[in-house]
C-alpha cells in the first residue's frame, strides 16, 4: 500500500482520535494513518451496508485559476475539462512526455459564481504532481494561470455507504437529494465551512468533504455525532483499499503508473484524444490506434486459494504473462479477486490465468469488472 | 496481555503444547491481532516433517501472508483441518480452537528453550 517513508512521519488533525478510538496505525505516504478500527472485513461491510467515515488529511488538493486556467488543464490532464459546467467534476490523468501517468487526480470546477478549478491528488505524489505541473507551466509560459498548494491548509474527510446522505443532510440546509454525482459545492456542514464533492472512492454513494484544517476535527466530531443513529463508523485505508478494487478503481503505482498507458490500465474513457494537443497525446493516440498491448483484467481465484498480491507472476500454461497489479479477499464476494496487467492475446473474460502464488500456480479465471455494483448504479 | 502459562513461546509468535513427545503448535493472541482478518490458511499434510527454525505453513490476513515457523524437528502427525476450512477461528480462539498441527518430536529439549509466558509477554510488548 505504498512506501514506507524513512523520514520523519506527519499525522493528521484527526491523528489523536484514532488513536483514541483503538485505530491500528501505519506508516503511509509519508503520513501516519489508520488502517483498521474494527478490523478491515467489518469495516467494509460497514461502508456497503451503512456508512463509514475516513480521514484523508494525507491527500493534496490545489487551486488552478487564473484566465488560462482551463488552458492549462487541457494541456496538462487527460480528461476534456472543458466540459465541465459549473460544480461539476471529472477523473482524470496528469500524464508525464512519453504517454505513461504522474497520477492520476479529480478535477473538480468550481461552483457558479466562482472562476477556477480545484483538483485532488494522490499522497505519495503530491511533491512529483506539483513538480510537474510547474515544469508544464514554465512550458506553456504563455498561458496566464496559477497553482495554489492547499494541502497544508485543507482537511480531507470521506462518509461513504447508503446511509451517507441521510447523516449529512442532518447537519447541512443544502438539498443533498438534488446534489448529482460528480458535483462540487460550497456549503456549510455543522456551520463550518466546507467545500462538498459528491464523489468517492469505494463505489458507494457518498460525500468529500474539505474543510479548513483546523476545524477538521470539530467537522470529524458533528458527523460522527450526527452519524450515530445509522451507526457511522470510522475506516481505515485497509477496508479503503479493497473497497475500490472491487469497485474496480486504480491505485496509482499499482494499476498506473510512469510505463502503464491509459489505454493499458483499462481507463482510457478518461482520455479524450479528441479534446485537442495535450501532454503525451501523440503517443496515447499511437496505443489507442495499434490497440494496446497489454490490458487489464479482472480475475478471481478457483476454490479454496491463497490472495493474489500486487507483483505476483500470471502464467498462462507455464508462460509467464503479466503481473497482478492489486488482489485481496474480496468481504462482499467472500472470494478472492484481482486486477492483472497481462499480454493483451491473453486478455478475454472466462479465459484463465494462473497466479504464481510462493512459487505454486494457482488457478483463476477472468471475470467483467467491476466486481461490485452497488444496486440502482 | 496475559498469555496461557502452560505454554511456550517463540520470537515468531508461536505457541507450542508439550504433552509428552507431542508437542502442539498455534499461534499467539498477539499474532492473530497483528495479522487481523484472517482469511486463509495452509498447513503442511501429515506425515511431513518439519524443521525448527522452518516454515511450515502460512496464514494470511486480508492485509497480508505470513509465514509460520516451526520452533522444533519432527514429524506432523495431525493437522486441524477445521481451521484450514474456517481460518477465522484463528482470531476467535487461538489457543484452543485454532491450534495448527500436532508435531511427534524427537527433542523435547527444543521446547524448554522457548520463553516463558512472562518471557513472551514482555517480548510481545516490546515488539510493538
Amino acid at each position: 500500500m505504498g512506501d514506507v517513508d524513512g523520514g520523519s512521519l506527519k499525522r493528521t488533525p484527526l491523528y489523536d482520535r484514532h488513536v483514541a478510538a483503538g485505530a491500528r496505525i501505519i506508516p503511509f505516504a509519508g503520513w501516519e494513518m489508520p488502517v483498521q478500527y474494527e478490523g478491515i472485513l467489518a469495516e467494509h461491510r460497514q461502508v456497503r451496508t451503512r456508512a463509514g467515515l475516513f480521514d484523508l488529511g494525507h491527500m493534496g488538493q490545489l487551486d488552478v485559476t487564473g484566465p488560462d486556467a482551463l488552458a492549462f488543464l487541457q494541456y496538462t490532464t487527460t480528461n476534456d475539462v472543458s466540459r465541465l459546467g459549473p460544480g461539476e467534476a471529472a477523473y482524470g490523468m496528469l500524464p508525464n512526455d512519453r504517454g505513461g501517468v504522474v497520477d492520476d487526480i479529480f478535477v473538480y470546477r468550481k461552483p457558479e459564481g466562482q472562476d477556477g478549478y480545484f483538483v485532488v491528488i494522490n499522497a505519495a505524489n503530491i511533491d512529483r504532481d506539483l513538480a510537474r505541473w510547474g515544469e508544464l507551466a514554465e512550458r506553456r509560459s504563455d498561458l496566464d494561470v496559477t497553482l495554489t498548494h492547499l494541502s497544508d491548509s485543507l482537511g480531507m474527510i470521506a462518509i461513504q455507504g447508503p446511509a451517507s446522505e441521510a447523516i449529512i443532510q442532518k447537519l447541512t440546509d443544502l438539498d443533498l437529494a438534488s446534489l448529482p454525482y460528480f458535483s462540487l459545492r460550497d456549503t456549510e456542514i455543522a456551520s463550518i465551512p466546507v467545500r462538498l464533492g459528491r464523489t468517492g472512492y469505494t463505489g458507494e454513494d457518498g460525500f468529500e468533504i474539505f474543510p479548513a484544517i483546523e476545524r477538521t476535527g470539530d467537522l470529524w466530531d458533528a458527523i460522527m455525532d450526527a452519524g450515530k443513529d445509522e451507526g457511522l463508523a470510522p475506516i481505515g485505508l485497509g477496508a479503503r483499499d479493497t473497497l475500490r478494487l472491487e469497485a474496480r478503481m486504480p491505485l496509482y503505482g499499482q494499476e498506473l503508473g510512469d510505463d502503464i498507458s491509459p489505454y493499458e490500465a483499462g481507463l482510457g474513457w478518461a482520455v479524450k484524444l479528441d479534446k485537442g494537443d495535450f501532454v503525451g497525446r501523440e503517443f496515447m493516440a499511437a496505443v489507442k490506434a495499434e490497440g494496446p498491448k497489454r490490458k487489464t483484467v479482472g480475475f478471481k481465484t478457483i476454490g479454496k486459494a491463497p490472495a493474489p498480491r500486487t507483483h505476483y507472476e500470471v502464467q498462462v500454461d507455464g508462460k509467464r504473462v503479466g503481473e497482478v497489479t492489486s488482489g485481496a479477499f474480496s468481504p462482499t464476494l467472500e472470494e478472492n479477486i484481482g486486477l492483472a496487467l497481462i499480454e493483451a492475446a491473453y486478455a478475454g473474460v472466462g479465459k484463465p490465468l494462473q497466479i504464481i502464488v510462493r512459487g505454486k500456480p494457482v488457478e483463476a479465471v477472468q471475470v467483467k469488472v467491476p466486481f461490485y455494483k452497488r444496486a440502482g448504479k | 496481555m496475559t498469555s496461557p502459562q502452560n505454554l511456550k513461546y517463540t520470537k515468531t509468535h508461536e505457541w507450542v503444547l508439550l504433552d509428552g513427545d507431542i508437542a502442539t503448535i498455534g499461534v499467539t493472541d498477539h499474532a492473530q491481532q497483528e495479522l487481523g482478518d484472517i482469511t486463509y490458511l495452509e498447513l503442511p499434510e501429515e506425515g511431513d516433517a518439519i524443521s525448527a527454525g522452518e516454515t511450515f505453513g502460512v496464514i494470511e490476513s486480508v492485509k497480508a501472508a505470513s509465514d509460520i515457523y516451526s520452533p522444533i524437528d519432527g514429524e506432523v502427525v495431525e493437522r486441524n483441518g477445521d481451521a484450514v476450512d474456517a481460518p477465522d477461528v484463528i482470531n476467535a480462539s487461538p489457543y484452543e480452537g485454532a491450534w495448527l498441527i500436532k508435531v511427534k518430536i524427537a527433542d523435547p529439549a527444543q521446547v524448554e528453550s522457548l520463553m516463558d509466558a512472562s518471557t513472551y509477554d514482555e517480548f510481545a510488548g516490546d515488539a510493538h
